[in-house]
């Protein structure tokens, strides 16, 4: 269980990006979080695997306390937090292989990773992994070599080779056709189920967001708005995040979740 | 629709900025006049019309080369490579980690660690191969020796600098995500940052390697071996059939070099 208590956050002297954060993510459950650009929603999960060092505030996976942590034993822990990024964020010039296994670096000494020497099990799990994501075929190749949704799939397996307790899901879909976000949600939701992992998804698209996420929290300007069902979220609620705007036409209607395409 | 009271008149320029770039041109010819006056001064002007005589004469002299020498400077040839190949290996080695002490991304300290290794790639950039080689022959006697060390240090800093800006240029993400794995400081170098700057440190080498074929064939004027020093001897007996063929093989030498060094990186870009 991912808890999080009175987070704050601001940049050296600027504005406070996030103010007073607080929630619960139960294991298993996976949370949507909406909001404009510059709501804060990359700060707060790049607070939870510390890329970014929280102002005040507690965050506690389990029973370790990760706002406290030193930069040395912070890089234990993040190898329980798995993290898809917008970008894919691979890295393009190394092999799809070595992309996935790069997920196993926290668990090596550097001479291993140096010389590639991975361990059997680390290999058969990283092919088991490109087999779930639909790549085996791949492995050789260079990550360049893929499509965006290949690559996000990669991304996917990378932060499957952590074998994590907590994903940290950073705009999964923002560069991707619409066809494609939904199965690359719907591949994250199906992992979390399989694997009862909780998931945090910073998320533009509210529609594919209410289709694929357990619950939902809403932020607006550093501060928690809303925090309920996907269900609730009404135009009210929409507008208290968002701002006024006609919300008629983004709430998915019945044609859209049957067809699986949405405009 | 209303009628535009008055046509609205464009200027590339204010009065004002007009003003200031005529008197800017104006005191550039001032500074030009003047210089020319100061240059010319210890000028003796009978030498510099009698100039024409004297380069026929000359190029009278060095010509045709003396090809029979030849078979003395193939030695002289492969030695000057090896200096500048060795040179270039030595450089590259010690400019590595310099790169990544200085780039702002991956420097241990940006307070204390980056200055130090700026002011390094300032010193070796600072100083002439030449300038080097006259010190170090002066320290490690003549021959090869110095010279391979004149042109590591040498290169050091153009490396390391062209270098440590491309360590600066890598994508962030990748390396956030290499990061967020657990990975160590090492193992994202490894892993998200030298993958990255690859093709542009191959490229680096070979471009330096070429620079360092030019530089090497003038070490031997200071003792530091390789082709120059023959050069040197024949300049000194005014052997000039010897010069002209001298020049003519560090020329050919420079253009396959450079040849070699284009191919190259077009292959790798």
């Amino acid at each position: 269980m991912l808890k999080i208590e009175h987070l704050k956050k601001r940049y050296k002297t600027g504005p406070w990006v996030l103010k007073d954060i607080s929630f619960e993510v139960p294991d298993g459950e996976i949370v949507g979080l909406i909001g404009p650009s510059g709501a804060g929603k990359s700060s707060l999960i790049r607070c939870v695997n510390r890329l970014i060092d929280p102002t005040d505030g507690n965050i506690q996976l389990d029973d370790v306390n990760l706002s406290s942590l030193s930069a040395g034993k912070i890089r234990e822990q993040r190898r329980h937090i798995g993290m898809i990024f917008q970008e894919y964020a691979l890295v393009e010039r190394l092999s799809v292989m070595e992309n996935v296994l790069s997920g196993r670096l926290g668990y090596l000494p550097f001479w291993r990773s140096f010389l590639r020497r991975y361990p059997e099990q680390d290999i058969d799990n990283a092919f088991e992994y490109l087999e779930r994501v639909g790549l085996i075929d791949h492995a050789n190749k260079r990550a360049d070599e893929l499509s965006g949704g290949q690559r996000q799939r990669v991304g996917i397996a990378r932060a499957l080779a952590q074998d994590p307790r907590l994903l940290l899901v950073d705009e999964p879909t923002a560069s991707l056709d619409p066809k494609t976000s939904r199965q690359i949600m719907r591949l994250i939701q199906s992992i979390c189920r399989e694997k009862s992992l909780s998931a945090i998804i910073n998320i533009h698209d509210v529609p594919l967001a209410m289709q694929f996420v357990d619950r939902i929290i809403g932020l607006q300007g550093g501060e928690i708005v809303f925090d309920g069902k996907p269900e609730a979220l009404t135009e009210d609620v929409l507008t208290r995040i968002y701002g006024d705007e006609d919300w008629t036409s983004v709430k998915p209607d019945e044609d859209d979740l049957e067809n699986g395409e949405a405009a | 629709m209303g009628e535009l009271e008055q046509k609205l008149v464009w200027h590339g320029r204010t009065k004002r900025k007009a003003w200031m770039v005529w008197g800017g041109w104006f005191a550039i010819t001032l500074l030009t006049i003047y210089c020319w006056m100061e240059m010319t001064e210890d000028t003796i002007w009978f030498f510099v019309l009698d100039a024409p005589v004297q380069a026929a004469d000359l190029i009278d002299r060095m010509f045709p080369p003396e090809w029979s020498y030849i078979h003395l400077l193939y030695k002289a040839l492969w030695d000057t490579l090896n200096i500048a190949t060795l040179g270039t290996l030595l450089g590259v080695i010690l400019a590595f980690p310099v790169a990544f002490l200085a780039a702002r991304n991956t420097t241990p300290s940006v307070v204390f660690v980056r200055p130090i290794a700026l002011l390094i790639i300032a010193s070796s950039r600072s100083i002439n191969s030449l300038i080097w080689a006259l010190l170090l022959v002066t320290i490690l006697g003549p021959g090869i020796l110095a010279g391979v060390i004149a042109i590591g240090l040498r290169s050091i800093g153009f490396v390391a600098k062209l270098l440590y800006e491309s360590i600066e240029e890598v994508n962030g993400t990748s390396v956030e995500a290499i990061e967020s794995t657990g990975a160590s400081r090492f193992q994202t170098i490894n892993y998200a940052i030298i993958p990255q700057i690859l093709p542009a440190f191959l490229g680096i080498t070979i471009f330096r390697w070429d620079i360092n074929i030019r530089e090497s064939t003038i070490l031997g004027l200071v003792g530091a071996g390789g082709i120059g020093l023959f050069l040197s001897s024949s300049l000194n007996v005014l052997a000039w059939p010897q010069v002209t063929l001298i020049i003519l093989v560090i020329l050919a030498t420079v253009v396959v070099s450079e040849f070699l060094s284009a191919k190259v990186r077009e292959l790798l870009i």
